[in-house]
């Protein structure tokens, strides 16, 4: 069983919603991250406050027709994504 | 935004006059400060990938197999090590004002830029886009600005002195930024529309930005947001003839 992940942004980031693409600049390495309107959905829910799994079964999920566990398995591919160029945080408990 | 350059060396100081005597600002007082030691060893390179730009202790450090800059921006001092060529001092002329600009809200862009009825327009691409070439095909009424790189600010595009193949500085004058073109060569010359989104990503690409510092990064970013979202960007396809410029408007 996998545990629970909560996400936030990172404190330094550059982000804008441009013509309904969220389009993210890393301040570590100025990689330029455009995300699709799935991935848009989870970063705008990224509180700190609510774990991965509930974000995907309320944005994901309920919104787009895909698969539970294949949609918290790409969630989590990108979170781990974004957070290896210090755009989000992740954390196995609640980020204040 | 002037910068002075401080030389003992009159080879050096002729080499600058010849290269950007038409962009001396007699009546502004400096934004920045740099006193130059030349040397005539160091290893020649204009190469980017061979570049760092890092700030340490607050002094920004510019280094290249051809130049060595510690850049005080509280003291708006500096002092460079570099050897006596054009390319050396045009590259820390380069860093130094995407450095400034970032800062405030301007910037350098890959692309060829030039004025025509009042109104200037920007046609930005990484190299081999065809800058050079829109610019040679310009047509006589048109004042370039420059065929390599463009500075932009508060919504006006201003020459620069920094040539890419024409090796002609551009002309030592501003206009409102009308629109910005991103070139692609194509089979045919024609306009098609782009999103914002793919404006600020390719705007990104093109802009001069060598520092990897969080707020710097931050407002290169916001500067791009800002500039795509205020000035109409397209996707310009042509080949090389001059009919291309019947459709810059």
């Amino acid at each position: 069983m996998l545990s629970r992940l909560y996400i936030a942004h990172a404190s330094d980031i550059a982000a804008r919603m441009l013509g309904g693409e969220m389009m993210i600049m890393s301040p570590r390495d100025s990689t330029l991250f455009t995300l699709n309107e799935t991935a848009s959905a989870i970063w705008q829910a990224a509180d700190g406050a609510t774990p991965l799994e509930e974000i995907v079964e309320r944005h994901i999920c309920a919104a787009f027709d895909v698969e539970p566990d294949a949609a918290l398995r790409d969630a989590r591919d990108l979170v781990e994504q974004l957070a290896s160029h210090g755009v989000l945080l992740i954390s196995e408990a609640p980020i204040p | 935004m002037p910068i002075l350059v401080r030389t003992e060396d009159p080879a050096f100081s002729r080499m600058l006059i010849g290269r950007y005597g038409g962009f001396v600002n007699e009546c502004g007082s400096p934004v920045f400060e740099l006193d130059t030691d030349v040397v005539s060893a160091g290893k020649a390179s204009d190469d980017e990938d061979d570049l760092r730009v890092r700030l340490e202790g607050g002094c920004w450090i510019l280094e290249r197999g051809d130049f060595h800059a510690e850049c005080d921006f509280k003291r708006r001092r500096g002092r460079i090590r570099l050897a006596a060529t054009p390319w050396a001092i045009d590259a820390v002329l380069r860093i130094l004002h995407s450095l400034l600009l970032a800062q405030q809200g301007g910037l350098l862009v890959h692309a060829a830029s030039a004025v025509r009825n009042g109104s200037a327009f920007l046609f930005a691409g990484i190299s081999g886009a065809g800058k050079t070439t829109i610019s040679r095909l310009a047509p006589a009424d048109a004042t370039l600005l420059t065929d390599e790189i463009s500075y932009v600010r508060d919504g006006l595009a201003w020459g620069t002195p920094f040539s890419g193949e024409l090796a002609e500085p551009g002309a030592n004058t501003q206009a409102p930024l009308r629109a910005i073109y991103l070139l692609s060569k194509g089979p045919e010359n024609r306009i098609e529309p782009v999103s914002a989104a793919e404006a600020v990503r390719v705007l990104l690409e093109c802009i001069l930005f060598f520092a990897h510092d969080g707020e710097l990064v931050g407002k290169v970013f916001d500067s791009a947001c800002e500039l795509a979202a205020r000035v109409p960007v397209r996707r310009l396809f042509f080949v090389p003839d001059a009919r291309v410029w019947d459709l810059v408007c």
